[in-house]
């Protein structure tokens, strides 16, 4: 019987953003007492320390010494002195190819790629891959830190033995190399995780309709998931891009070295700072990263809008 | 037991849309009552605005005899059916079921035994220890059903209330609706927007667009007398012809037919004044001679519905439609002619339906 | 036919070379504590006993793995409770400036980590009198570990329907009676998920305790281990690899047994 009735409300979810989404009743004033606990331990624990290291930033604060006991505030010296300080611009590059290397190239394909693979599967084998790359992820820093010193070891080292080239200073003839590689196999569960799920909620049917039209594998990746995904993965390239970038774990491997060559700019700031007892400077350089941070964030936001 | 009143009910967005405008209704006491219209009219507004979880910005909505405007979801007496039902996946049928008493603190003892007899009334004794993932649709829905049957609220407010059966099992559902509201005399509202549930089920309704009432009827006033050309156009399972005309001195000129003048806008119409003539496929009699009052044309499809036919005859270059019984069946290609019941068909004149 | 099992094998190496990837860089792990006098190599261990003696004579070793686990559960359970509360009332209540207040909370909450903060943070804990206190520590790290956990919390309950909540509350459910019946029990797996990541962080934690904990009893296992890393010059493999087990196995057996109930997911929405 043919039915002249209206299509159901697939609209759903637009007309739902237009009912009232305090669904519990809570209210302004019992939502912001609810806020309120969390609120209180960030400011006093997070946002006045972080404005004082701001703050910081414009004295000549230093461990040592008279700054120490009486720090004048000398402005915006120690930003000026930043910027133009080679080592810092080395710092930024360096970090900036850890970034790429690790985070927004190595983590995101290897998490895909193992996603991916991995989609349809159920059984064992999806368990075994998947909790070997969440172990990575797990274990706490020192431990893994040190099983890469172990791994990467010059005489006694497992990779050189199984590549035959024994006596092969990894960190010292390659530390870029092998941070950019330790991070990769360090975070790459996070991004796997969230590819996992994403790739979970593309309709199957959308994949067989290209399928049907004899679209090739690599094809229905590019026109029929990547579009599904585009807000996961551009949310994931921002939380990993800021956690990479702020990452002190490279120094455990080459504590910067050798000369400064995988000198990160976290590493850079407690040479600066801790070693070098100019903390003044090294909140300069912090607050330098912050605004680093920052631009990166509103470019992805923006693009994250944009393409929405 | 209340009746529910609306008294120039309005409900703005603050983005400015208007999703109520100023509705007046009075379902009375026991009614079972629909809420009918499209995607985006407001009467899961108007629903959600009766059971609260929505503020009025403007007017009253009224329960029993008490203004409950301004008063709190859970003060107002009524108890609502989700379309996804909502039953809590981590409680057993029965403590889904006593849920609502648990929150006006009865004793364990009791609300468990209450559950139990509406659940047995239901037919889900034996579900009892289940949890909602365990059920199916039809079973869903009937626990649903059973919670707020224990709430012993006022008014009942279904959102959707068959929508996530499958056919089969909605037809069965439809009915058994019916029979139980009829069995527990309590004022329902349920919104859908599918006019043939809401013939089917309602003992009246009011069909909704873009945030207005366009007509409050039984559902056989709805059907034979849409007030209006979105009503006539909205209700029914084949939809109404709605053929631009003439009037041409005692008759209509439709589509480049005659017709005569249905008995309801006799003596009403002005000479030479554009109107909408308006009548079922099913109120017309279809013949192969030429009949005078009839709109003649080609047959163009035949849709088989099961017990008759539908039949759309090209008139000029307007499409018509007749609902033909089994047996008399035209092919495509032959000429036909429909003859539109006078006591049935219908005028419009600016939209709006012209009464004698 | 034959692209079939070349896509097979090609699957299938793929699948070999990433776990060996993953797998190769443990097994150190899991061979030098069994091992005798140790080096860097991975070798079949000789099974003896006499490397775990010598982390139980060590007088900090085990007690710092109980305060690891002090430190961790206490700062997890403070996270989970302030965001849990925090996250939902942003997650359904339209309060101002709420999108801006997280991001800029989460970027600040990376320079917090940062190493330049550590003095700002000592001389707050100095001046709130929480040098030497477990407690204190466990504020500090709630604190920054909050900004993150309320915006993946956040996500989580806005992708849960709200018609459970809108349900109890026509039914007459005070708001708080309805966080305690529909909210809690459906939020559970993501609850777990950051109290999961939270254990995970402190765990491994170093800066903080070291920073702001004078009393060596008090230090949890990531401060030890970096003793032991650089006492005496020389790498101690002995102690290191064994000790370096020891602190990694309760923090896999918690990840075991949270995703064993709950499943381990940072995205939400209900499976049905």
């Amino acid at each position: 019987m043919a039915q002249a009735t209206s299509p159901p409300e697939v609209v759903r979810d637009a007309t739902a953003r237009r009912y009232s989404s305090d669904a519990a009743g809570l209210g302004r004033l019992r939502a912001g007492a609810f806020v309120a606990p969390a609120m209180v331990l960030i400011a006093v624990f997070l946002v006045f320390p972080a404005l004082w290291v701001i703050y910081l930033g414009l004295t000549n604060y230093r461990l040592t010494g008279v700054e120490a006991a009486e720090p004048r505030v000398v402005g915006l010296d120690n930003f000026v002195k930043a910027l133009s300080d080679p080592t810092f611009w080395n710092s930024t590059w360096l970090t900036v190819q850890f970034v790429l290397g690790s985070a927004v190239i190595g983590q995101v394909v290897l998490g895909f790629t193992i996603a991916w693979l991995l989609r349809d599967r159920r059984g064992p084998l999806k368990r075994i891959v998947e909790g070997l790359v969440i172990l990575a992820w797990i274990l706490p820093s020192a431990v893994v830190s040190f099983l890469w010193v172990a791994l990467l070891d010059r005489d006694g080292g497992t990779l050189n033995t199984l590549l035959g080239i024994p006596g092969f200073a990894w960190l010292l003839d390659h530390p870029m190399l092998s941070i950019i590689v330790f991070n990769t196999w360090r975070g790459t569960a996070f991004s796997m995780m969230l590819y996992g799920a994403a790739l979970g909620n593309v309709p199957p049917s959308h994949l067989e309709s290209a399928r049907l039209a004899g679209a090739s594998g690599w094809q229905q990746l590019r026109d029929v998931v990547f579009p599904h995904i585009r807000g996961h993965i551009l949310t994931n390239l921002l939380l990993i891009s800021l956690w990479t970038f702020n990452d002190f774990t490279p120094f455990m491997l080459t504590a910067g070295g050798p000369d400064g060559k995988s000198e990160v700019l976290a590493v850079y700031v407690y040479n600066v700072a801790l070693k070098g007892g100019q903390l003044g400077y090294g909140a300069a350089v912090s607050t330098v990263i912050l605004l680093i941070n920052l631009v990166v964030a509103v470019f992805y936001l923006r693009l994250l809008r944009s393409k929405k | 037991m209340a009746a529910i009143e609306l008294r120039g009910l309005t409900k703005v967005y603050p983005g400015g849309v208007t999703a109520l405008d100023s509705l007046d209704l009075v379902i009375p006491d026991g009614e079972f009552f629909a809420l009918l219209g499209p995607s985006g009219c407001g009467k899961t507004t108007l629903l959600r605005t009766i059971a609260g979880l929505e503020t009025a910005t403007g007017g009253a909505v009224v329960i029993g005899d008490r203004d409950v405007t301004g008063v709190q979801p859970g003060a107002r007496d009524v108890a609502m059916v989700f379309q996804d039902y909502a039953l809590f996946p981590h409680m057993d049928v029965a403590d889904n079921i006593a849920y609502p008493l648990r929150i006006k603190k009865v004793a364990k003892a009791t609300r468990r035994d209450k559950a139990q007899e509406v659940g047995a009334r239901l037919g889900l004794d034996h579900l009892m220890d289940r949890r909602p993932g365990q059920l199916s649709g039809g079973q869903q829905q009937r626990v649903a059903l059973a919670r707020v049957m224990a709430t012993q609220a006022q008014a009942f407010l279904f959102d959707e209330p068959l929508s996530n059966l499958d056919a089969r099992l909605r037809l069965e559902a439809r009915t058994f609706l019916k029979k139980l509201q009829r069995e527990l005399g309590v004022t329902t509202v349920f919104v859908t927007h599918d006019q043939a549930e809401a013939l089917a089920m309602a003992d009246r309704m009011a069909v909704m667009e873009a945030g207005h009432i366009r007509q409050i009827g039984t559902p056989a006033e709805v059907f034979q007398r849409p007030a209006n050309t979105f009503v006539a156009g909205f209700i029914g399972s084949t939809p109404m012809n709605l053929l631009d005309g003439v009037v041409r001195g005692d008759t209509l000129e439709v589509a480049g037919c005659k017709v005569r003048v249905p008995t309801s806008a006799d003596g009403t119409l002005t000479d030479g004044e554009p109107i909408v003539f308006g009548v079922r496929p099913e109120y017309m009699s279809y013949s192969v001679e030429p009949v005078e009052g009839a709109l003649g044309g080609k047959v163009a499809i035949v849709e088989n519905l099961g017990a008759s036919h539908l039949v759309t005859l090209e008139v000029g270059d307007v499409p018509v439609q007749a609902v033909v019984p089994e047996g008399s069946e035209p092919s495509p290609g032959q000429t036909g002619y429909a003859l539109p019941r006078r006591d049935r068909a219908l005028v419009y004149r600016d939209g709006e339906l012209v009464t004698a | 036919m034959t692209r079939f099992v070349l896509g097979r094998i090609g699957f299938y190496t793929l699948i070999a070379v990433l776990l060996a990837f993953f797998t190769i860089p443990l097994l150190w792990l899991a061979s030098a504590p069994f091992t005798s006098d140790p080096t860097y190599e991975v070798k079949v261990p000789d099974f003896t006993w006499e490397n775990f003696q010598a982390i139980l004579e060590h007088p900090y070793a085990l007690p710092s793995l109980f305060n690891s686990v002090l430190l961790a559960v206490g700062t997890a359970l403070l996270v989970v409770l302030l965001a849990a509360l925090a996250a939902y009332a942003l997650s359904r209540v339209r309060l101002p400036g709420r999108d801006v207040l997280l991001y800029a909370l989460l970027l600040l909450s990376s320079i917090i980590t940062g190493t330049a903060a550590m003095v700002p943070i000592f001389q707050l804990a100095v001046e709130l009198n929480l040098i030497d206190s477990q407690f204190g520590l466990i504020l500090i790290l709630t604190g920054g570990l909050l900004p993150a956990a309320i915006f993946m919390l956040k996500d989580f309950m806005d992708s849960t329907p709200k018609s459970y909540e809108e349900s109890a509350r026509v039914f007459g459910a005070s708001p708080l009676q309805i966080v305690r019946h529909v909210v809690v029990p459906l939020v559970r797996p993501g609850l777990a998920t950051i109290a999961v990541w939270a254990v995970a962080n402190v765990w491994g934690n170093f800066l903080m305790p070291y920073l702001l904990l004078s009393d060596v009893e008090k230090q949890p296992a990531a401060v030890i281990m970096y003793t032991l890393y650089t006492e005496g010059g020389q790498a101690n493999l002995q102690l290191l690899s064994t000790f370096g087990l020891l602190y990694s196995v309760p923090v896999v057996l918690m990840y075991l047994f949270v995703s064993k109930k709950y499943g381990f997911r940072f995205h939400g929405g209900i499976k049905r």
